[in-house]
């Protein structure tokens, strides 16, 4: 059944999706506008003493069964990079204060979304990084492909 | 590089569907309990989606709070807490269902967006439409 799922179908793609949450701080604040532009801008999230959410966290991952174990990939290993990658990095963090990266770029949850991406593509051993989906509250959510 | 931003609101409505050119047993077959005289109400879920690239001075794809005002002047503000064949415009000829609710919603943002977003190179991509948590609907940009 090599090559082969348990359908008798050939290289069908199937997207693996894990979760992950984490809490951080941060603040919206450009240095190259004004105070009273920057207030106008980003609002209350402009409060330089920064504010927290609970960031949910989505990775997907796309690729072909593996007919030996039935799976795209070891689901566990993905947890642990996450872990590794993204959690021990941000978790319980003052994004603007402690992350080098968003000392120049401001740490909204869109250029939180795409620094995700680059720390976790390069260390993906199995499958494609498919989607980064990061919900800054239940309400609110970014998605980005990698392009 | 494209980042795809969602927004979720919620509205709540009733609705009855029943359309003009079915018999009354057809109706009745057709919609089930939906078709009940009096109507039904929903707690709707509804997900707006911009796409566009971050822009660097801001780091966002696009102003929320302009978003969230779009949103409630063009579609919440209509929608929310009415009777939506009774009270609204489009729907006096053609059953609200969430399919036809989901085009429609799509159509309120469509037309504003080019005005009000200009200067924005972000796009109105999507609206995803809940009637309640076992089922959605999703009407993209053509």
């Amino acid at each position: 059944m090599e090559g082969k799922n348990l359908f008798g179908e050939g290289s069908a793609v199937i997207y693996v999706t894990r979760r992950a949450e984490f809490s951080a701080s941060h603040y919206y604040h450009n240095p190259s506008f004004t105070a009273e532009e920057n207030r106008r801008v980003f609002g209350k999230c402009n409060n330089p003493h920064g504010h927290g959410h609970n960031y949910t966290l989505e990775v997907t991952v796309g690729g072909e069964i593996d007919p030996a174990t039935g799976m795209v990939l070891n689901i566990t290993e993905l947890k642990r990079i996450i872990e590794s990658e993204v959690l021990d990095l941000m978790d319980h963090k003052f994004l603007n204060k402690e992350l080098l990266v968003f000392a120049e770029r401001i740490p909204t949850t869109e250029n939180i979304a795409v620094e995700i991406w680059r720390l976790l593509a390069p260390k993906l051993t199995f499958g494609k990084l498919h989607r980064v989906r990061l919900y800054e509250t239940p309400d609110l959510y970014v998605d980005y492909f990698g392009e | 590089m494209t980042l795809y931003l969602t927004r979720r609101y919620r509205f709540s409505a009733s609705h009855r569907l029943h359309s003009g050119a079915l018999t009354e047993e057809e109706n009745a077959r057709i919609f089930g309990k939906c078709n009940s005289p009096y109507g039904h109400g929903h707690n709707y879920a509804l997900e707006v989606t911009v796409a566009g690239p971050v822009d660097p001075a801001t780091g966002m794809v696009f102003d929320l709070a302009r978003l969230d005002s779009l949103v409630r002047e063009q579609v919440l503000d209509t929608l929310d807490h009415t009777h939506l064949n009774l009270d609204v415009e489009a729907f006096q000829r053609t059953p609200p269902t969430t399919e036809n609710l989901c085009v429609e919603i799509y159509r309120m943002l469509a037309e504003p967006w080019r005005r009000f977003a200009v200067g924005s190179s972000a796009r109105l991509k999507k609206v995803r439409l809940e009637e309640t948590s076992s089922n959605y609907f999703e009407c993209e940009e053509p």
